[in-house]
């Protein structure tokens, strides 16, 4: 059954934007971006919005939805009540480009600043043999569509502008965590570096990148926490840097 | 200008344009933190009604000075009296600092007072109010960085909870064999506190999260996978531990104060 659909859309550019009111039908079953889409047919022909996949898998839709983060493909508009009016606005943590589209370029930046998965030197193509139970805490975080949710809803940067040069953000600390607890990565500095360089410190684990993550993959708890515990292992527990430093190795097997 | 007024971002004059009621989450964690914390610190000055043989306040256990019935220290009383300007030293004040500083330094706790407290930030994408924000990098916040201390700590205190909830399997004269609704009371307060340390981050990086390859300690992994499970929950137990602790505490007290009688099943 079709209805009349109150909705309220930014529009504008890196200089100045408005939220403008429109009107759209919504038919049963449709997402925000297919209503979107029928605005940007029907009234607005020139509306900016990134989108490719419409199935929760490019992370290409990325927006905010009453204020909220979310995929706009699998945001069901039945979700919201029969007469509230849906806003949608482009992320808010990084620049605007034109209308819903926003310049993401920091997160690309950031992924560079990673190094790379480092196996053994000696390891040929085609002959690494992990066990499943070893690699199964690193599998969760290749789940991770790269929509960026997480990176707009984290205070660090959302809140403090000035805090992007020093913070790689959620995304990125699940990619650290995943290459720390590689079983085949023979990186050692990942826990140092995570703290002195990517900004984990800066986190205080209030967990909203975990709340927005459409593949609802446990940034805090099995990412952000563990590696902050890995980093008091070799830099603030005096008990540990003395076992690491008789042992010869870094406290971790 | 700063953050999401910023002047690169989208023009948007307001700082969240949620339309759901995201303060109330923080609201509650201010008002039942502020609660207990008032009730925490009345009993902790109050210094009496603690001990009621055979039940021991958690808030005075164990009772380190000789302000405690001899046969309410388990540990002994090595402090003896301690007076400042002649005012004796409350037997809780020794202790409770632990316990006060096992919860501050919690990764759970941590998340719900700077949330609620801090504002920082109050709600997710809710501007916070902070002009600037380091985290946990600095003093004092790096300190966090110690909850590992607290939590051993933390683990001898549940040892000595346990220990004075197993001495409630007697009666008011000594005697073994019995049990009373205060019997109860210690137990699960017991269980609930224990629930909490093992269901703590920290146990769980301990237990086997610090490991790389998981395949080469089978039974490491087996006991993290167990806490990995209560780990989901912590947030749960950190809650209800805490209602655990002031409850024991509230039963404890009516009993010693005489306000009710201890039941006994047997
Ligand atoms: S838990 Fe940490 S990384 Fe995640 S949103 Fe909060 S501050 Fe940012
Ligand atoms: S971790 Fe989740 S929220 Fe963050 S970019 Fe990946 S899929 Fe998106
Ligand atoms: S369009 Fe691909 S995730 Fe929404
Ligand atoms: S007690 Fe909450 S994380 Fe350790």
């Amino acid at each position: 059954m079709a209805r009349k659909l109150n909705m309220r859309i930014w529009r504008g550019d890196s200089v100045d934007g408005a939220l403008q009111d429109v009107q759209v039908e919504a038919n049963e079953g449709e997402v925000v971006l297919d209503v979107i889409h029928r605005v940007q047919a029907t009234q607005m022909g020139d509306l900016a919005v990134r989108w490719n996949c419409k199935a929760g898998k490019c992370g290409s839709c990325s927006m905010e939805i009453n204020g909220k983060p979310r995929l706009a493909c699998m945001t069901q508009v039945a979700s919201y009540g029969e007469e509230e009016t849906i806003t949608v606005t482009p992320l808010r943590a990084f620049p605007v480009i034109k209308d819903l589209v926003t310049d993401v370029s920091f997160n690309y930046k950031k992924a560079m600043e990673i190094p790379a998965y480092a196996p053994p030197s000696d390891l040929k193509p085609g002959e690494a043999r992990m066990q499943q139970v070893d690699v199964e805490r690193s599998q969760e975080f290749r789940k991770c569509i790269e929509c960026f949710l997480c990176q707009d809803t984290c205070h660090v940067i959302r809140d403090h502008e000035e805090n992007k040069k020093s913070f790689a953000g959620p995304r990125f600390f699940i990619r650290i965590a995943e290459l720390d607890m590689h079983p085949l990565d023979t990186l050692r500095n990942r826990k140092q570096t995570a703290q002195e360089e990517h900004g984990l410190g800066m986190c205080n684990i209030t967990k909203c990148c975990t709340e927005v993550c459409p593949e609802h993959i446990r940034i805090t708890d099995n990412a952000i926490i563990p590696m902050k515990e890995r980093v008091v292992d070799v830099k603030y527990d005096p008990v540990r840097w003395l076992g690491s430093k008789i042992r010869k190795r870094e406290g971790i097997v | 200008m700063s953050g999401v007024f910023s002047p690169s971002r989208a023009k948007i004059a307001v700082r969240t344009l949620r339309t759901d009621r995201w303060w109330l989450q923080p609201a509650i964690t201010v008002a039942v933190l502020v609660s207990f914390i008032i009730y925490a610190t009345i009993r902790a000055f109050e210094a009496k009604f603690y001990f009621a043989e055979p039940l021991i306040s958690p808030f005075y256990s164990p009772c380190l000075t000789s302000a405690c019935p001899t046969n309410g220290s388990l540990l002994g009383q090595p402090f003896g009296t301690i007076a400042i300007f002649g005012m004796v030293i409350s037997p809780a004040l020794f202790i409770l600092i632990f316990p006060l500083g096992f919860r501050m330094t919690c990764y759970y706790y941590r998340k719900a007072y700077y949330r609620s407290f801090w504002q920082s930030p109050p709600a997710c994408a809710v501007a916070e109010p902070h002009k600037t924000y380091t985290g946990e990098t600095r003093a004092p916040l790096i300190l966090q960085n110690g909850h590992r201390w607290f939590f051993f700590a933390g683990l001898i205190f549940n040892v000595l909870l346990s220990i004075d909830a197993v001495l409630a399997f007697r009666n008011a004269e000594g005697q073994w064999g019995h049990m009373s609704i205060g019997t109860l009371v210690l137990l699960t307060n017991a269980t609930l506190l224990w629930l909490y340390s093992a269901s703590c981050h920290t146990c769980r990086h301990t237990i086997g999260g610090r490991l790389k390859h998981f395949s080469q300690h089978p039974l490491r992994y087996k006991l993290w996978t167990w806490v990995s499970v209560l780990n989901h929950k912590h947030p749960t137990f950190a809650w209800i531990s805490l209602f655990g602790v002031a409850l024991t505490d509230v039963y404890v007290r009516a009993v010693s104060s005489g306000s009710i009688s201890n039941l006994y099943f047997f």
